[in-house]
């Protein structure tokens, strides 16, 4: 059977070229950076190497770059460290009702120990309107966090003004880049922004490695403490082999990121295209948004997401529903509520994300096997309610 | 995703008894309010007894599986064998639910209640 991977949002496959890497500080070069002899001062160029590849796509110096686990843990360490570090001065955070768990579960947490949250709404197309963000600000805010874009609709928030709006009032700013670091440009100055989270798995290198940059000067209060690697800011043994391997995902990111980029917008509008002219009753969610490229977030109403999820399944395709780790559960998205999607498409979204794989013969497989689907789920439901 | 017993799968693909019954003897239409998924059971009843059963179903694949099933261990039961199905008895006849998806078969249990509860035999002319 064919099988057509279009779930790059969830995570992507190790590029061959990245892969050689990892294994080459797995296997060869395998000591630890913190070693005197030349192991590990091989493994030590290594991270620096990969610092730079790092801070080269964020146009940042390469002390600014923390390495971690992954955009969890740098979404965890910004908000919880940043809380910790200026409590003193305030104690009230502002984000919007479209983050990631990361942010809105750390902000959760932070509410039970004495902070203030305001999450600040979208409007339909997904967009964080930067006035509603300048109206939740009070004397008492330390730090603002807004997503890059989002990763079940791929909407790019207007970070630059927002950052205008947050800045001139002393406040930081933190954007978790997760879904657009090597997809679409992300360098901080352009942004605006004092932290930023990014995460190796989306941009073809490993899963659980990933990292922040903090603008030099800005306070953070570690989350982990230990062998004082990363000079103190996140301890313990680098994972030398998936950071070099980020390392090398990030140059490949840099070099295709136009091509690539306007590859594979040609295929997304040739689907969202595709389904619009095959089947009644389509909506794409934040049409009118700037939006990644390569995601596209298509609800059909009157059916249920999950059923559309498996018939493609079993028919080779992979999509989502929403976020891979929100699957499962009852509840509509959070995203797709915030915008305001009108109830017959709120249950029935499936999310294509693109990615360097995807070919055009693809497409037309998924707009050859979905209207019928589609059909099949309609014909298994009930005729509006009586 | 939430992993499915073959079962499921395989009613999912060829789900029994699709359809609706014209002037059915008993139907109801019940609905889940957290998912929003909805099931149309129709029945068909000689004496006491179930003779047909029918359904559409908006849900999810463990949904439709169960309301799938659901007709057919309703198909030749007497009304109180039929009332007397649980849930615990629809996921079973499907190789068991995870616990998020338990509540899938929640809905068949309802629509059996809600349509038999409701049902009065007709008059037959005499
Ligand atoms: C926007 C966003 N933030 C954070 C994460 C979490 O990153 P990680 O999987 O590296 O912990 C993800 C994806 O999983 C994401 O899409
Ligand atoms: S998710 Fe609600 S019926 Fe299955």
């Amino acid at each position: 059977m064919r099988q057509v991977y279009l779930d790059h949002n969830a995570t992507t496959p190790v590029l061959p070229e990245v892969l050689e890497v990892m294994l080459r500080y797995c296997r060869d070069d395998f000591g630890n950076p913190s070693s005197v002899h030349r192991y590990g001062r091989r493994a030590r160029v290594a991270v620096d190497e990969a610092r730079d590849a790092v801070a080269a796509l964020l146009g940042a110096p390469a002390a600014s770059i923390v390495f971690c686990s992954g955009g969890t843990e740098a979404n965890n360490t910004i908000l919880q460290g940043v809380a910790a570090a200026l409590k003193d001065k305030g104690r009230h955070l502002v984000t919007s009702q479209i983050e990631h768990p990361a942010v809105l579960d750390t902000c959760a947490y932070l509410e039970t120990q004495g902070y203030r949250v305001t999450y600040v709404p979208v409007n339909a197309d997904g967009i964080v309107e930067p006035e509603a963000v300048a109206e939740a600000l009070t004397e008492e805010t330390i730090l603002v966090s807004i997503m890059h874009a989002n990763n079940e609709v791929g909407t790019i928030q207007p970070l630059a003004e927002i950052a205008r709006l947050v800045r001139e009032r002393g406040i930081l700013l933190h954007t978790d880049a997760v879904q657009t670091f090597g997809k679409i440009p992300t360098r901080v100055d352009e942004l605006g922004v004092d932290f930023l989270t990014f995460s190796g798995h989306k941009l073809y290198a490993p899963k659980g490695v990933g990292g922040w940059y903090a603008r030099p000067g800005t306070p953070l209060r570690p989350l982990i403490y230990g062998g004082h690697q990363e000079r103190g800011r996140r301890s313990g043994t680098e994972n030398v082999a998936a950071i070099a391997a980020l390392g090398k995902a990030c140059e490949l990111a840099a070099r295709d990121m136009a091509r690539e980029a306007a590859r594979q917008l040609q295929l997304r509008q040739a689907l969202e295209h595709g389904l619009r002219e095959r089947i009644p009753a389509v909506r794409i969610q934040g049409e009118a948004a700037p939006r990644l490229p390569n995601t596209t977030n298509v609800a059909f109403a009157g059916v249920e997401g999950e059923t559309l999820l498996m018939s493609l399944d079993l028919q080779g395709v992979a999509v989502s529903t929403g976020s891979a780790c929100s699957s499962g559960s009852l509840e509509p998205s959070h995203v797709l509520k915030a915008m305001g999607v009108p109830a017959e498409f709120l249950h029935g979204a499936l999310r294509f994300s693109l990615g360097r794989s995807t070919t055009r013969e693809e497409i037309e497989y998924v707009l050859a096997i979905l209207p019928g689907i589609v059909e099949r789920a309609r014909a298994l439901s009930p005729a509006a309610t009586p | 995703m939430t992993r499915y017993s073959d079962l499921v799968q395989e009613h999912f693909e060829r789900p029994r008894n699709v359809g609706e019954i014209p002037n059915p003897d008993a139907e109801a239409v019940v609905s889940n309010p957290a998912c929003g998924d909805t099931m149309h059971l129709y029945l068909r009843i000689e004496g006491d007894r179930i003779v047909e059963a029918k359904f559409k179903t908006m849900g999810c694949p463990a949904a439709i599986a169960a309301s799938s099933v659901t007709t057919e261990m309703l198909i030749g039961r007497r009304i109180e064998e039929a009332l007397a199905i649980t849930r615990a008895e629809v996921s079973a006849a499907l190789g068991g639910l995870s616990p998020q998806k338990v509540h899938c078969s929640v809905l068949s249990e309802d629509a059996i209640k809600a349509a038999l509860r409701r049902y009065r035999p007709r008059q037959t002319e005499g």
